[in-house]
């Protein structure tokens, strides 16, 4: 086993271990703007994420009800108004697209905005911190408890919010669940027991990630885990906005006090004074006034705590702020700080995501709700039959897309003269035959079609199978080849 | 080897005591999580044994307390399966031939069967896709030398046609030539009168009367006055455009001095009622059935 080591054995120059233990973060709580922008955004996700299995939405009879709804038995994705199946898995590649673009738009924007605010990691983890904080106490008494020995009250206590952590964590796991199954029906059988063992063994693996991700891993999952912050580092240019320390105003630090003897002397004296109420605050442990790092967040909460100070002092708020290197090097220049969220990059970006949602908007509303696929028959491939005619056979595979069972006739366009004979389903009307697709899903179907001895006929020519849906007049088609034998 | 261990002051930890020309080794055990892991692993490989069939024996094994065996549940899997089936095979069995062909759903149950079915039976001789090959009929197309209904199929299928089975399909093609009932000039008048029948070119040479007065001294018994052939006896059309066999001279010639007598097996005593019924119903869905 590993023997702890003291930390004055440890030299942490270059030549330091390669693997330092991680240093438990005793994140202060605060309060202030970004901390309420926080807490509302926190509550706008989770509520999203917890409550949109049981929102209802009205398909008609037979159909699902739930307005958000992977159903992975049928093999059917329910989005509200949308419902897509399987081979339209693309309108996914277009959220990707879409949800990538919007990263970095925010990115140049306003820096990691994502992940100060919106990833599952940071809410999920700042929820772990606010119950840690209520159970166990803020910073100071942690940190004095953690150093001190452990007693029956602590011991309580540290149940309390391991208790309260896994339960939020089982409620996220259950929240999952239901998005794959009737949300109500699923609750009623989770608690009575008789819901598929698929259904607990989720909930299990994501109540022990939850629990792990939020209450143990922490930062680690964005310093060490995560890509983003590599990737950000290669989007970001100097225009981004980013969680800053402006420098040009805070250095030299000085207490306020000594501030006030230096400028008496009508000297520099910075505005930081140097109380570490950032580093306090700070949820991945890091100091922001080392400049922009790879661990920063970019929460904000250094803001509110540094702001909480200043106002406290009778200083100017915003030492830290959002800010840019190109306005610290305009002011100590003595000019104008200037803004540029409209620039070639950010219109770039817009004007993609625009087009990325122009062309998904208009795949979704030309989209068919009917469509036909054909398969020639590979074996025999053409067949003559006993007065010289020629007959191939295809497989046809309708699919109705609708919630309602519905008539169709089928047409074919080929040889001179062909004739569409459908095995098994002659009609009334064999000139034109008509079947009846079952609503909401795919229909199969052979068919032969036949053409008379024709000498000058070619060998290969094109066949279309077109539909025709009887009442709502929509058409679809498909094409293949009639070949001579 | 103990009292050599030193305190290494970069690393923060002990060394082991050995040494090798100098070269002193750091004591790094191993992480707390992975040996727990390890032990866990064992623990689990005991468990393993307990329940799971492990050691071998002189005479067999331990079988553990579940007494899993792969054997065993393939067995089971195949029981599930032939249960599942039978289930839905009765559905197929009480309905008749052309109510299975009017359901969709049936349908489509007996042609999944069929195939499988035909493919395990009958592809060797008549091909995956039913095409045939010369001598083997092609079950697409239209022409059928023991006739092409649902029922007629069924029996075909059912008694096979030449098989020795008491039910089967007779009928003789009579070699002509081999026989001496026929002279070898004959046998290629009425060849070439066989294929004016069917509109394909004849010999230069040919006597259309003479080849009319043979046809019908030794043909028409069995395929009619103007060769259409009968099912009953198998004889094939001779008017069509299909030619079981081939239409050239030399093997029209061939025929009718050797003869021809296709067989093909009963399958009633090899194949369950139900998937007869089911081929019967594939094979009149290929295409060509009446």
């Amino acid at each position: 086993m590993n023997k702890p080591v003291s930390p004055d054995q440890f030299i942490t120059d270059e030549d330091g271990p390669l693997y330092a233990p991680r240093k438990k973060v005793y994140p202060q709580g605060v309060s202030g703007r970004f901390r309420s922008i926080k807490w509302r955004l926190m509550a706008v996700c989770l509520g999203v994420y917890y409550l949109l299995p049981f929102v209802r939405w009205n398909r008609g009879l037979g159909a699902p009800d739930q307005a958000v709804l992977i159903d992975f038995p049928n093999r059917r994705f329910y989005f509200f108004f949308i419902e897509l199946w399987p081979q339209e898995i693309y309108y996914f590649t277009g959220l990707l697209v879409l949800a990538a673009l919007a990263l970095f738009l925010m990115n140049a924007l306003g820096g990691r905005i994502w992940c100060g605010y919106l990833c599952p990691q940071t809410v999920w983890t700042d929820l772990f911190y606010a119950v840690e904080r209520l159970v166990e106490g803020d910073r100071r008494a942690q940190i004095k408890a953690d150093a001190g020995p452990m007693t029956a009250k602590r011991a309580g206590r540290r149940m309390l919010k391991h208790a309260i952590w896994l339960m939020i964590a089982w409620w996220t796991g259950g929240a999952w669940v239901l998005y794959f199954a009737d949300a109500p029906t699923l609750v009623r059988d989770l608690a009575t027991f008789q819901a598929p063992a698929i259904a607990y063994v989720w909930i299990a693996i994501l109540t022990a990630s939850t629990y792990l991700l939020a209450g143990y891993m922490r930062e680690q999952v964005c310093v060490y885990m995560c890509p983003w912050p590599r990737i950000q580092a290669a989007l970001t240019d100097e225009w981004a906005l980013n969680v800053t320390y402006k420098y040009d105003r805070g250095e030299p630090r000085c207490s306020v006090k000594k501030a006030f003897d230096i400028r008496a002397l009508g000297e520099k004296a910075g505005d930081c004074i140097d109380c570490n109420q950032c580093v306090a605050a700070c949820p991945t442990g890091i100091d922001i006034r080392d400049g922009a790092q790879l661990d920063c967040i970019q929460c904000g909460l250094c803001i509110d705590a540094c702001d909480a100070v200043m106002t406290k002092v009778s200083r100017k708020t915003r030492l830290i702020g959002y800010d840019n290197d190109i306005n610290v090097q305009r002011r100590i220049a003595g000019k104008e700080e200037i803004f540029k969220p409209v620039r070639a990059r950010t219109v770039v970006y817009a004007g993609l995501i625009t087009v990325v949602c122009a062309v998904m908007l208009y795949a979704l509303m030309s989209r068919t709700l009917l469509d036909v696929n054909v398969l020639h028959d590979r074996n025999p491939i053409a067949v003559r039959l006993s007065d010289g005619a020629t007959h191939n056979g295809y497989t046809l595979r309708f699919l109705n897309k609708r919630g309602f069972d519905r008539v169709i006739a089928i047409d074919v366009d080929g040889p001179a003269e062909a004739k569409l004979h459908v095995i098994g389903a002659d009609s009334v009307t064999p000139d034109r035959p008509m079947i009846v697709l079952g609503r909401d899903t795919t229909t199969e179907l052979r068919v032969l079609v036949t053409a008379p001895f024709d000498e000058r006929a070619e060998k290969s020519v094109p066949v279309t199978f077109r539909i025709t849906d009887i009442g709502l007049g929509e058409v679809a088609s498909a094409t293949d080849h009639f070949v001579l034998p | 080897m103990s009292e050599h261990n030193e305190f290494d002051h970069v690393s923060g930890r002990s060394t082991t005591g050995h040494e090798w020309d100098g070269i002193k080794e750091l004591n790094t055990p191993l992480p707390r999580w992975w040996v727990l892991t390890f032990y866990a692993t064992i623990i689990w490989a005991i468990g393993y044994w307990v329940v799971y069939p492990a050691w071998p024996l002189v005479s067999g094994y331990t079988t553990g307390l579940f007494h899993y065996s792969t054997r065993a549940s393939v067995a089971t899997d195949l029981t599930d399966l032939e249960k599942l089936r039978g289930e839905k095979m009765a559905v197929l069995g009480n309905a008749s031939l052309a109510n299975i062909e009017k359901d969709p759903a049936l349908l489509a149950l007996a042609r999944a069967r069929g195939k499988t079915v035909f493919a395990d039976n009958c592809a060797p001789c008549h091909g995956s896709g039913g095409a045939g090959a010369k001598g083997f009929p092609n079950l697409n197309d239209d022409d059928w030398l023991w006739g092409g209904s649902l029922d007629q199929i069924m029996q075909t299928i059912q008694f096979g046609a030449r098989s020795g089975h008491a039910k089967t399909h007779e009928g003789q093609m009579l070699a002509f030539g081999r026989d001496g009932i026929l002279k070898k000039d004959e046998i290629v008048t009425v060849a070439n009168y066989v294929r004016s029948l069917s509109g394909l070119s004849i010999a230069p040479k040919f006597d259309a009367t003479a080849g009319k007065k043979l046809f019908t001294e030794n043909c028409t018994s069995c395929h009619g006055d103007n060769g259409k052939g009968n099912p009953e006896l198998g004889a094939p059309n001779l008017t069509d455009q299909i030619w079981l066999y081939g239409s050239d001279e030399e093997t029209l010639v061939e025929t009718i001095t050797n003869g021809r007598a296709g067989v093909m097996p009963a399958w009633v005593g090899r194949l369950d009622p139900v998937t007869v019924k089911a081929l019967a119903v594939y094979v009149h869905s290929l295409g060509g059935g009446k």
